[in-house]
């Protein structure tokens, strides 16, 4: 059986989502299989036209550092998070959405990004697949 | 057999890693896939990356600042 990482995302902040994206991408490319649960602020990443829309951890001024994290990320070469997404899902990575989160946010299926959501579920499907992990995060 | 080219030039972290995965993914047993790129440590990387999926690694060379990396699946 292949090598498997679980990542959690909680947060919903642009360099937390970031990050967990580089690592998944990271452990696909590596020839792991991968799933990231999106759970509470992290959720909010996976309503449609919400992706790229993520705010910063730190140093934000009301969306000015953003703007310069952006224009930096794309003069590096960075892809944006769309992309980011678009190939994780094409090397065969798993998003599942939290619905207990769904319910204490009042969030249907309609509003979120069904097209990559592989699956609705709970706690006890992450802990499932963390206990077949080699590698396990909460971001 | 086909030879498959990759330009991740000027790419950073993680594309060149995930390109080189894409068309690996694509690719028949047996075919070539050749990345060209920039970022550092994709050139240590991407044989990791080849060794940890058991494919072939044909070659690594360098030219200016320009590495190539040459793998068969």
């Amino acid at each position: 059986m292949n090598k498997k990482a679980t990542l959690i995302v909680h947060s919903g902040d642009l360099d937390k989502v970031m990050s967990a994206f580089v690592i998944g991408l990271g452990a696909l490319s590596m020839g792991m299989e991968v799933s990231i649960y999106f759970t509470f602020w992290g959720l909010e990443r996976l309503k449609k036209e919400m992706l790229d829309k993520a705010p910063l951890s730190r140093k934000g001024m009301f969306g000015l550092g953003r703007w310069m994290i952006r224009r930096k990320m794309k003069q590096a070469g960075v892809a944006s998070l769309d992309k980011m997404l678009s190939d994780f899902v094409e090397l065969g990575g798993k998003i599942l959405a939290c619905d207990m989160t769904m319910e204490i946010m009042g969030v249907n299926k309609e509003a979120l990004r069904d097209d990559v959501i592989s699956d609705y579920c709970g706690v006890g499907t992450y802990i499932k697949e963390a206990m077949e992990s080699d590698i396990t995060l909460f971001i | 057999m086909a030879e498959i080219k990759i330009d991740c030039i000027n790419k950073t972290c993680p594309v060149p890693l995930v390109e080189t995965r894409k068309a690996l993914r694509k690719a028949l047993k047996g075919d070539v896939v050749e990345v060209r790129g920039t970022h550092r440590s994709s050139k240590k990387e991407i044989p990791m990356a080849v060794k940890s999926m058991g494919l072939e690694l044909l070659s690594v060379e360098e030219e200016g600042n320009v590495w190539s990396i040459r793998i068969r699946k």
